[in-house]
């Protein structure tokens, strides 16, 4: 009984298109029918046709993930159409500008504790001293670096916008 | 005079984009300003991934002085999406999460450790300051063999 076949709606990707969801449709594994938003927001940004061409690009256990990613930044450049899911980045660079610091200033307070624990043992004890290598002392590298490695995955990138987006006061809800 | 001067720029090199799109490069372009011809790879990136009518629309859609930035983030972002076709930029934003929770584990840890060291401070140094009201000298401060120094 040839009607007894199940009937699959088109993919979102394909209603968007007005054009017919063939069985092996590049899309339809990931853009479901019901989140509509997610592929007007891709097509939008990227194209129908890069995405196709992306997608076959990359392994199929590789899919998944880039089209997430992709809609991610769709959405993000949607909401914020100058700075996209930069603005993120930058918001998220400088909690880790600001906590590399908090942590620097916490760890050289240990060092001062731990100097001042030495003459604390003696009969006396000392007014505490600024330990001399307390500044020499590297942790965490300062709040310079460009570069990080962290589970195998090296980025480095400049922000040349940082002025640009300190005075315009961005953020990541995108504000425009 | 308008026309030579026109004839003349258009003689002057097309920019980054209307090379690569092979067409002529108009005097009111949209891409010129922020496409320069001598850095061609900066729009081939971003024609790969957004495409360059996309990238043509968005950019129509923001006033001018905006423009710049939008083009050096849509850069960055195709870049990043060239270097790492699965995940993009989205991978740096994953990775400066990951840092911001390291750090802010570390950064729980040092100041706990720094409470604890001020704590033994201060305590070690009320003991050294308070006076012996016996006269002897207190500095073992091992409670059980206080016996030894009251004889």
């Amino acid at each position: 009984m040839a009607s007894s076949s199940s009937y699959n709606p088109p993919c979102a990707a394909c209603k968007f298109l007005r054009r017919k969801c063939i069985p092996g449709c590049v899309f339809s594994p990931y853009f479901p029918p019901e989140e509509p938003q997610k592929f007007a927001n891709v097509h939008k940004i990227f194209g129908a046709s890069n995405v196709a061409k992306l997608l076959n690009e990359l392994l199929p256990h590789q899919r998944d993930d880039a089209v997430n990613s992709l809609a991610y930044e769709a959405e993000a450049r949607v909401r914020d159409p100058v700075y996209g899911c930069i603005g993120a980045i930058t918001f998220l660079q400088r909690q880790v500008d600001r906590l590399q610091k908090e942590l620097d200033a916490a760890n050289a307070d240990l060092i001062r504790f731990a100097c001042n624990d030495v003459p604390l043992q003696a009969a006396q004890p000392r007014p505490p001293q600024e330990a001399a290598g307390v500044r020499n002392v590297g942790f965490g590298g300062g709040g310079g670096g460009r570069l990080y490695q962290t589970g195998g995955v090296q980025i480095s990138y400049d922000v040349p916008w940082n002025d640009i987006y300190n005075s315009h006061g961005g953020g990541m809800d995108g504000n425009n | 005079m308008k026309d030579s001067n026109s004839r003349k720029q258009g003689a002057a090199s097309p920019c980054a984009a209307c090379k690569l799109l092979r067409r002529r490069c108009a005097e009111d372009c949209v891409f010129a300003p922020y496409f320069p011809a001598e850095e061609p790879h900066k729009f081939a990136s971003v024609h790969k991934v957004f495409g360059a009518s996309n990238v043509n629309k968005m950019l129509q859609d923001l006033p001018e002085h905006q423009r710049e930035d939008a083009v050096s983030s849509l850069v960055y972002e195709a870049n990043a999406r060239v270097r790492d076709p699965v995940y993009g930029c989205v991978g740096a934003i994953s990775s400066l999460q990951q840092q911001i929770d390291a750090l802010q584990t570390q950064l729980a840890l040092a100041q706990a450790e720094a409470v604890h060291m001020r704590m033994r401070h201060y305590s070690s140094s009320a003991e050294c300051a308070s006076p012996s009201t016996r006269g002897r000298r207190s500095h073992n401060h091992h409670p059980k063999s206080s016996e030894s120094f009251w004889h």
